[in-house]
């Protein structure tokens, strides 16, 4: 759900093993182009922050703690309506739980021997992209996966950065206009798919209808949590009546 | 927003970004094997942002039709498969033309 910047590639599949610095070298090379990619994004997020309210410092750090897009626009989305901590929670947690299964095939993955020290930081590094990449490799070493990681969280972070440098100078006509920056990203992120796929486009009608019907009625409910009532309803009857075919297939996949 | 909060947010923020894609690399070797939970996880992200976009979006700026606006030009451009700064910053220049146009009518 990130940047289209980088796509997964092939080469280096079936090379020789190669000593812990090649293996580094390797994956800090395949993170240039999500680098670039999470750069220009989260530009786009610090602007959005600091028009918001929020610090470039507080910006800054949610950006480098959380390496996510969609999850932390979402969190900060919910923080500025000054939602409960309980709200924004749930809300992060329901986009990041796709993590979950990432994280669990990526554990089919690495390499023998990776202890759980290493783990815990190669966690820490799971996005789509990063993702995507490591999954081209048919093992995955720690001194790969961590080199992989390193210019993304560096772009990701520094992106952010730049972004609300850019937003405290920003003239005060263009305030109302940078209202709509997050709003346009999720825009930016969710119809492609939906172009491409009449079960997703289902699920963001569903989705819609839902929340504008919930935020319309007089249910006096916090936008928090009518939001996760909108995504439970979407994605559950999504599940139920259009269930991803490929969702048994993936399983076999070497 | 009070210092606080804000420490708080960051906090809860991390956890729940972190442990999702920890736990799984430190605890367990096995794949969800549920096509159905597989699906719901599939679509999550999708139904999250719709339901943070609408009806939101409408109240982000000065004036409701600037936003409509904004909003018509973000799906357009993505529509095209834009990139995302790119859908972003054009969608914030729209609404800004928009105003100045509602301005001056």
């Amino acid at each position: 759900m990130n940047s289209r910047a980088s796509g997964p590639r092939g080469d280096d599949v079936d090379s020789p093993v190669s000593g812990a610095a090649d293996d580094a070298r390797t994956g800090i090379g395949d993170g240039v182009g999500i680098a670039l990619g999470y750069f220009t994004i989260s530009i786009a997020f610090g602007l959005s922050c600091v028009r918001g309210g929020l610090t470039p410092l507080v910006a800054t750090i949610i950006s480098f703690t959380n390496l996510s897009s969609s999850g932390q626009f979402a969190g900060v989305t919910v923080a500025l309506q000054v939602g409960s901590l309980a709200e924004i929670a749930l809300t992060v947690l329901l986009i990041n739980a796709r993590y979950v299964l990432m994280s669990f095939s990526l554990s089919q993955r690495l390499a023998p021997g990776i202890g759980t020290r290493a783990r815990l930081v190669m966690g820490y590094g799971v996005t789509d992209e990063i993702y995507a990449l490591a999954m081209n490799r048919r093992v995955v070493t720690a001194p790969y996966y961590l080199g992989l990681m390193s210019l993304p969280v560096l772009g990701w972070t520094a992106g952010t950065t730049v972004g609300t440098l850019l937003g405290e100078v920003l003239p005060a006509s263009l305030q109302s206009a940078s209202g709509v920056l997050l709003y346009a990203m999720f825009v930016a992120i969710v119809v492609p798919p939906a172009r491409g796929s009449a079960r997703v486009a289902a699920v963001v009608l569903v989705a819609a209808v839902v929340s504008v019907v919930l935020a319309v009625l007089p249910l006096h409910l916090a936008a928090g949590w009518r939001l996760i009532v909108a995504t439970c309803v979407a994605a559950g009857l999504g599940a139920s009546l259009l269930p991803v075919p490929g969702a048994a297939e993936e399983e076999a996949r070497p | 927003m009070t210092a606080a909060y804000l420490v708080g947010v960051v906090a809860v923020m991390f956890a729940v970004t972190y442990l999702p894609r920890t736990l799984p690399l430190v605890l367990f070797r096995r794949e969800i094997r549920s096509r159905w939970l597989r699906s719901f996880l599939h679509y999550v992200p999708y139904a999250v942002l719709t339901a943070l976009t609408l009806p939101a979006t409408i109240g982000a700026t000065r004036d409701w039709r600037s936003a409509a606006v904004g909003l018509a030009v973000a799906v357009l451009l993505a529509w095209r498969r834009r990139p995302l700064l790119v859908v972003a910053l054009v969608a914030a220049a729209s609404v800004w033309v928009a105003e100045a146009v509602l301005v001056v009518a």
